[in-house]
């Protein structure tokens, strides 16, 4: 060395090293998922089917679950496998379960590299893209596990014992089913009945009711509704019922199949309108744009607001807050009558599934994966999940003598009333970003904060739907 | 002397670069691959779909809204940041009024602010994006009950779920967390320029200002370029990410008004499975970055002054 060079070596490794800060992390975000190419992996081999083992499970096979640890917690499955375990005891020591709220950062290395878990409980933020897992072929038809008979009464099969809707919900399109919904949500409008008490009402069967009663609450300084402005994406949850009750489940069937023109239908107007008259009327808590949903829920629970769209996860959620007033009694309602012509009776409401699992195709043993579905199925695991989450099951029953907490219990009853008038609206899970992103926090959020008039909201929520059917990238559904 | 130089180096060079080449270079190019493919993220199966991504990029609205988020973060965040931090550092350091037997100094109680202006330091991203959020809540935040306790009710703005306000908001959040590196950063710079320079401005009877542009400013140049880059990047990558994802309503919005790029190729991998698509938004990011630094490397470019 010892010679000086053209350039200035400090000022080169300087600029080399800027270079290295700037462009390193910018692109760490871009080989954070890199695809790994395929590690193939065995299947394990059947095992004897009988009248105990209807799946032909290989009663020494490990298994591998991976639960998404969220509002449910795991232990309501780790009660399933100790069941498990008891029925295939050969198989104890080698079946584990792992839970974890980050379920796509974990698993999508492993299904990509072709090794993934024998069951998935694929919920929560990190939700992995259904559309995308079936068009890829990477799940399980769960058909063998439906017709296979129920562990409580043989001669029934497991698909008799779901709720109505639950099998429809974990297909696409097609005949087979991809999809167990175990949780079973009912969505509508959450209110206090101890609230409603002291301003001597019930819950408003009509929208005049409805307009009527927050007008009166607005005088002594309670706002009628609440919502999370945040995530806008909650207020379909009261709002996509109500459409189906004022125009039939006919519209919403439109609008999931993404048919041209299909949000023009004069009930969405109808609906919008109604809803945005809330917020003309100063019925709407104010600030309630710039809330998420715990924030908003204290606010409804604190009595500064009636009523809040949401789900049946609320009642668990806000426990505490609810809990501070013992006079609280939670309770869900249908949306109101908008008029007498309303195609659908008072009581229709959005009921679907909710915590779904999935036995991916590459599995090493996706006979036990099934199986531990089938326990989980079971009656006595129903109940068990009932009591511990204070939520239904879509196994349909367990509730027999169990005392309920008051949202669930109302919830029950409004499911009964509405018998066979539940709607199902699959926006929601078949098209994720237009749902949640465009009509939510694009246009329904916008309206409902004043910015949006319900025609513009209307205007772009067709041209999101539009867009959505026009790209190719995506996986298109039918209903 | 001269011979086998290079061999010589070479022989040092190997490891490190090898590493460098299997950690750092070789996903560089996978990225870049894998944004000409349809992967989505899910499953092995892909296919190349040559521009397809990048055609689609110049159409989506969503990706220009980011592009334009990001753009402005990028310009703003570091001038506000840096400003700042040379405002505090100045007055902690030259600003305050001559005392007796030192030249100069900082203004009374510096050292306790230097340690306040650090503090948020300590924290991490999303206890700071937090404790913001909970100072924008417009039902029962702390801004709006500020503006009802000095009796302008009428002043009730919904902070982060107003689309016009939403970018200022989570700026303000970014700018508060990093400025008090930056007073510590530039105070450092500060007290290695010899005091004698100060000295000979007094006497010459320059003011605040003027030693300001004409001393301080010039001999710390090297610590702002670097502040500036490292700025820069915060503003285009992981702590833009985490304030709005965390902070933002929707995220991104309201009406995409806070939507940034990191953000955006998160959404396309994660909640879309469009991995492929969303490596494009990641190489179009390092676009932008290396756009950024080229820049700011030749707007910086200055005579060095050796002291």
């Amino acid at each position: 060395m010892g010679s000086t060079s053209e350039f200035n070596r400090r000022d080169l490794v300087k600029r080399a090293a800027a270079l290295g800060i700037v462009a390193v992390p910018a692109m760490s975000v871009l080989s954070a998922c890199a695809g790994a190419s395929g590690g193939g992996n065995d299947k394990v081999a059947k095992g004897t089917k009988s009248a105990k083992n209807p799946l032909a499970v290989n009663e020494s096979a490990g298994l591998d679950v991976v639960i998404f640890d969220g509002g449910f917690g795991d232990k309501y499955a780790k009660d399933a496998q100790a069941e498990y375990v008891k029925a295939f005891p050969k198989a104890g020591g080698k079946v584990k379960l792992s839970s974890t709220q980050k379920i796509q950062s974990t698993l999508q290395p492993r299904f990509n590299g072709g090794n993934p878990p024998d069951l998935v409980d694929n919920s929560g933020a990190e939700q992995m893209d259904f559309g995308t897992l079936v068009a890829k072929n990477q799940l399980s038809d769960l058909t063998p596990l439906l017709d296979a008979p129920s562990v409580d009464d043989p001669a029934k099969k497991v698909r008799d014992t779901l709720r109505p809707g639950v099998i429809e919900m974990g297909q696409f399109g097609g005949k087979e089913t991809w999809i167990l919904y175990y949780a079973y949500t009912v969505y509508g409008v959450w209110y206090s009945r101890g609230n409603l008490h002291k301003l001597d009402a019930e819950y408003p069967e009509t929208w005049d009711d409805m307009l009527a009663l927050c007008a009166k609450a607005k005088k002594k300084g309670i706002a009628g509704w609440t919502y999370p402005g945040k995530y806008p994406y909650y207020l379909p949850f009261s709002l996509y019922p109500f459409i189906a009750k004022i125009g039939g489940a006919e519209v919403l069937r439109r609008i999931d199949n993404l048919e041209p023109n299909a949000w023009k239908d004069p009930a969405v107007k109808a609906a919008f309108d109604a809803y945005y008259e809330l917020y003309k009327k100063g019925y709407v808590l104010k600030g309630s744009p710039g809330l998420d949903h715990l924030q908003s829920q204290k606010a409804w629970a604190d009595g500064k607001a009636l009523f809040i769209p949401n789900g049946s996860w609320v009642e668990n959620e806000s426990a505490k807050q609810i809990a501070a007033n013992p006079h609280f009694d939670l309770a869900v309602g249908a949306p109101s009558s908008l008029s007498a012509s309303d195609k659908m009776p008072f009581g229709t409401i959005w009921a679907s599934g909710g915590e779904p699992y999935i036995v991916p195709k590459a599995a090493r043993n996706s006979e036990g994966g099934m199986e531990l579905l089938r326990i989980m199925l079971s009656k006595k695991s129903a109940q068990n999940f009932i009591k511990q989450v204070s939520s239904l099951c879509s196994f349909n029953g367990g509730t027999e003598g169990v005392t309920l907490p008051p949202g669930l219990s109302s919830a029950h009853t409004a499911l009964q009333k509405a018998g066979s008038n539940i709607v199902n609206p699959r926006l929601q899970d078949w098209y994720v970003a237009l749902q949640k992103e465009r009509i939510g926090v694009g246009a329904l959020g916008e309206m409902m904060a004043g910015r949006m008039t319900p025609d513009e909201a209307i205007q772009h929520i067709q041209k999101y739907a539009d867009d959505t059917r026009g790209d190719s990238s995506i996986k298109k559904y039918k209903r | 002397m001269q011979h086998g130089k290079y061999r010589f180096i070479a022989g040092f060079m190997v490891v490190p670069l090898a590493i460098y080449a299997i950690f750092v270079i070789s996903p560089f190019v996978q990225a870049i691959y894998y944004s000409f493919t349809d992967w989505t993220g899910l499953s092995p199966d892909m296919k190349m779909v040559g521009f397809g991504n990048y055609v689609r990029l110049f159409q989506d609205d969503v990706f220009w809204a980011a592009v334009g988020n990001s753009v402005t973060l990028l310009l703003l965040l570091p001038v506000v940041t840096l400003s700042l931090g040379l405002f505090f550092a100045f007055m902690l350091n030259v600003g305050g009024r001559r005392r007796k037997k030192a030249v100069i100094g900082g203004v009374r109680g510096s050292a306790a602010y230097k340690i306040l202006y650090f503090f948020p330091q300590v924290l991490s991203v999303p206890i700071v994006a937090l404790l913001f959020q909970f100072a924008y809540n417009p039902e029962s935040g702390a801004l709006n009950a500020f503006f009802k306790a000095i009796g302008l009710d009428g002043v009730q703005p919904d902070w982060l779920g107003d689309p016009q306000l939403a970018l200022w908001c989570v700026m303000g959040a970014m700018v508060w967390a990093n400025v008090g590196f930056y007073v510590v950063l530039f105070s450092a710079g500060m007290s290695s320029i010899p005091k004698d320079f100060y000295e000979a401005a007094l006497l010459d009877g320059a003011n605040r200002l003027n030693t300001f542009f004409r001393i301080t400013l010039p001999l710390l140049w090297d610590t702002v370029q670097t502040g500036w880059i490292y700025m820069g990047i915060l503003a285009l990558d992981v702590s833009a990410f985490a304030f709005v994802q965390i902070m933002s309503v929707g995220p991104g919005g309201p009406d995409y008004a806070t939507e940034v790029l990191p953000l955006y190729v998160y959404q396309k991998t994660f909640r879309d499975g469009q991995a492929g698509y969303a490596t494009a938004i990641g190489v179009s990011l390092l676009i932008v970055t290396l756009i950024f630094s080229a820049i700011v490397m030749r707007l910086g470019r200055r005579e060095r002054l050796e002291f």
